[in-house]
């Protein structure tokens, strides 16, 4: 059977052998956590709490008012040391709140919700902005907007995104294996919200366990969803090569999935989404693979949010000696850390260690045009020239040449046989346009 | 190229880990008592380093070198063949032309100031393609001063690799045809053809001369008539030509474009008047275009990145070379169509931008 897939793109070695037949265990409480006010794209959360306070597993510690955000709750209970600046996983220093555990663990759940087949979808998305629910996969949009598109927008169609194309990470692949009906549940809940009848779960078909699993329990709880195998490939967990491999559908220039009648969600926003409405439980936790060849025991680990990596670290044998990088998510996008304090955030998908063995230091050569990158880019775009101008400084080439479409997957950079840094020029440019834009708009 | 080097640096930074107290190290973790956190603290025990860089953090496993040098291997088969035809007079052109190609480079990079670049192979790889299109004849000196030509004036100048124009083997070659035009069209026949070591004219020399003899495409495929060293047999440049299709390292574009013109234009001429065209297989077969087309045409630095720029870069070659053929004064014109395509490649590359993904149409009239 041919597998659909996306045109171009690259298939890197996927190095999921690490941990992809380990179960997910509990990680123990932690005794410190840091909460990051912001764990998502949009408005910053201010604290509702004080130092010296007492807080349950599951209060909202800090909130805001305006829409496109989330609130961000407790993940323990115990007391407020400090809210103070700590180190951030994406490498800069935020505002966090620092609760240290005490006393016995005690819950405070969100409101309950009895049918949610009979609950207005109002109320629906209400609890899951209560509930802190963000897109887990790593862009961290908070979902109760991506539920609630605007009325002119005809959705159709809701995809379920089990890819997880970067190498390294395995937590959707064990969460679809071990959790299958909440994952399933959460995107009935989801579909009923936005009230979509066609619905396909897309996996990478390296996952064969968890496209069997999947494809047997869609058939035997009666679900209408399609399990859609997809050809091994990166960057296909990206929204809108995701959205091509299931439906062949294009997402316009600078436009949104809900342009072509499309939302796409994570398996593990689809979990969480589940434990909300049917078990009242907030976003307080979440599956992050600890792996690399830097990692004694690689593990699945369900954590709580505000864990430092420390802990997540030593609970996985240590990191080896000899390490010599390690990043949050997965190796083609994701930060390196610096630090072992920083905490697990909403967006955490993995921790990888690695050791010399596999990230090479490379020398750079000048570009020999072979074209490998043009060839690979999944946006169609021409990347040794978007890394020229942005070298040079030509903002107004950068635009032509479509950089702000560039979706920094990091596959021209894979490919570069002269070990050009291309994507990480191009995130220079994007912010070279931006302040461009910036300064024009301050003369106008 | 300065710009380029000091990329990793600006965009790297490597932070060293501070050492933490001697008697934590010493206690096993389980005794310990739990340390007040100080976000501070770093947690490594050593003072080893951790590279703290932006994505991606894993490689390929393709480099500049990496595909010099396979280039060069896809070349043994036509030179193994081309010693076994013209002896040591083709190893002496190959060898002198290398060795003065990786001289002038030694040279350049010394006066320049840019660093020894000499190990990415890729002045081997002009020594060799320039040594490939020269008749074994050609006298030492003439090789030597090509190669120079080739990688002074055909890279150095432009600022080195990656920043040439025209593929610098042909510039060289251009540069020696022009300054001793009898000299570069002096054939010798291969030693199975007969007496060793005689002049004799190559295939195409033959067909577009009053007598008009067309050699069959049987021994153009072995390569047992007159030529340039390496543009005798194509059964041997085939091989290697393919296996560098294979591997990603040529643009399969490319041959099949140039190649298949060359075929379909002669086609058309041998249908319309096969008493004074040759067949199509003779034309494809013979003169240095199989060479050319799988070997200097595909030159990454001089051949457009884009799908549809290289389709129109190889239909031009093919066409550029069938009118020097058939209608120029030159008997061969593989050189010429490949350099003209070259200068063309800067615009072909701006013209042919592909369409973004979900590009919209009317967006991109205005």
């Amino acid at each position: 059977m041919k597998l659909s897939t996306f045109k171009k793109g690259l298939h890197p070695e996927d190095y999921k052998y690490f941990s992809h037949d380990k179960a997910i265990e509990t990680l123990p409480l932690p005794d410190d956590v840091y909460i990051p006010l912001q764990q998502h794209i949009g408005v910053s959360c201010e604290p509702l709490v004080q130092k010296g306070d007492k807080v349950k597993t599951g209060q909202i510690i800090a909130n805001t008012s305006a829409y496109v955000s989330a609130p961000v709750h407790s993940s323990i209970t115990g007391v407020v040391k400090d809210i103070e600046k700590y180190y951030h996983p994406l490498g800069m220093r935020a505002t966090m709140i620092h609760i240290h555990r005490e006393g016995e663990e005690e819950w405070e759940l969100l409101e309950k919700i009895d049918d949610w087949k009979w609950t207005p979808k109002e109320k629906l998305l209400e609890t899951i902005r209560n509930a802190g629910l963000v897109g887990l996969g790593g862009a961290t949009f908070p979902t109760h907007v991506k539920l609630n598109p605007p009325n002119d927008k005809a959705i159709d169609s809701f995809i379920l995104n089990g890819v997880e194309c970067e190498p390294y990470l395995t937590s959707d692949d064990r969460l679809m294996v071990e959790e299958t009906d909440k994952i399933l549940l959460g995107m009935a809940i989801m579909m009923h919200i936005l009230d979509v009848k066609k619905g396909y779960i897309g996996i990478e078909n390296n996952k064969p366990e968890a496209i069997a699993q999947m494809q047997k329990r869609v058939v035997e709880l009666g679900y209408p969803f399609t399990v859609v195998p997809l050809k091994v490939k990166y960057p296909q967990g990206a929204e809108k090569m995701l959205i091509y491999s299931v439906l062949k559908r294009k997402v316009p220039f600078s436009k949104l999935p809900m342009d072509v009648g499309v939302v796409v969600n994570n398996v593990a926003t689809a979990y969480a989404v589940a434990e909300a409405i049917t078990e009242s439980k907030p976003l307080i936790q979440r599956v992050i693979t600890v792996t690399g060849d830097g990692v004694n025991e690689p593990k699945n680990l369900m954590a709580r949010l505000g864990t430092p990596f420390k802990n997540l670290f030593e609970s996985c044998g240590n990191v080896k000696d000899d390490v010599h990088r390690i990043f949050m998510g997965g190796p083609m996008m994701g930060m390196t850390q610096y630090h072992l304090e920083s905490p697990v955030v909403k967006g955490s998908s993995g921790i990888v260690a690695v050791t010399g063995d596999l990230v090479e230091e490379v020398s750079t050569f000048p570009c020999i045009r072979c074209g490998a990158c043009v060839r690979t880019c999944p946006m169609d775009l021409m990347p040794l020239r978007l890394s020229k101008f942005s070298q040079a400084k030509e903002v107004k080439k950068l635009e032509e040449f479509g950089i702000m479409d560039c979706i920094e997957c990091g596959a021209c950079s894979f490919v570069c046989p002269a070990n050009i840094p291309i994507v990480q020029w191009i995130k220079v440019g994007k912010i070279r346009v931006q302040e461009e834009a910036k300064k024009a708009k301050e003369k106008a | 190229m300065t710009e380029q080097k000091s990329a990793p640096e600006e965009l790297k930074k490597e932070i060293k880990v501070e050492e933490t107290p001697k008697e934590e190290i010493k206690k096993p973790i389980e005794e310990k008592p739990k340390p007040k956190p100080d976000p501070r603290r770093r947690l490594f025990k050593s003072d080893r380093m951790i590279i703290v860089a932006p994505a991606p953090h894993n490689k390929g496993k393709h480099s500049v070198p990496r595909i010099m040098y396979t280039v060069i291997a896809a070349l043994l088969p036509a030179i193994i063949v081309s010693l076994l035809l013209f002896g040591t007079k083709a190893m002496v052109t190959i060898l002198v032309a290398v060795f003065a190609a990786m001289v002038a480079e030694y040279a350049c990079n010394k006066i320049m100031k840019t660093g020894l670049t000499i190990d990415d192979g890729s002045a081997i790889l002009t020594g060799i393609l320039l040594a490939m299109t020269l008749p074994p004849s050609f006298p030492i000196a003439g090789t030597a001063l090509g190669a120079v030509v080739a990688i002074v004036f055909g890279k150095q100048v432009f600022g080195g690799l990656g920043a040439n124009i025209f593929n610098p083997a042909l510039l060289g070659r251009a540069f020696l045809q022009a300054s001793f035009p009898v000299k570069i069209t002096t054939w010798t026949l291969p030693a199975f053809a007969g007496v060793d070591a005689v002049s004799g004219a190559t295939p195409l020399g033959q067909f577009f001369s009053p007598d008009k003899i067309e050699t069959p495409v049987r021994e153009l495929l072995l390569g047992n008539v007159g030529g340039c060293i390496g543009e005798t047999s194509a059964i041997a440049l085939l091989i290697g030509g393919i296996i560098l299709v294979i591997l990603k390292y040529a643009d399969w574009r490319i041959p099949l474009s140039y190649i298949g013109t060359v075929f379909v234009f002669s086609g058309i001429l041998w249908l319309v008047n096969p008493a004074v065209y040759p067949n199509p297989l003779f034309m494809v077969f013979s003169g240095g275009l199989i060479l050319g087309a799988f070997f200097m045409a595909t030159d990454m630095v001089t051949s457009p990145v884009t799908p549809r720029g290289t389709w129109i870069y190889g239909i031009g070659m093919g066409i550029v070379l069938m009118v020097i053929r058939v209608w120029g004064g030159l008997p061969e014109g593989v050189m010429y169509s490949i350099l003209f395509m070259n200068g063309l490649v800067p615009l072909l590359n701006r013209w042919t931008r592909p369409k973004y993904f979900g590009e919209i149409q009317k967006e991109r009239k205005k």
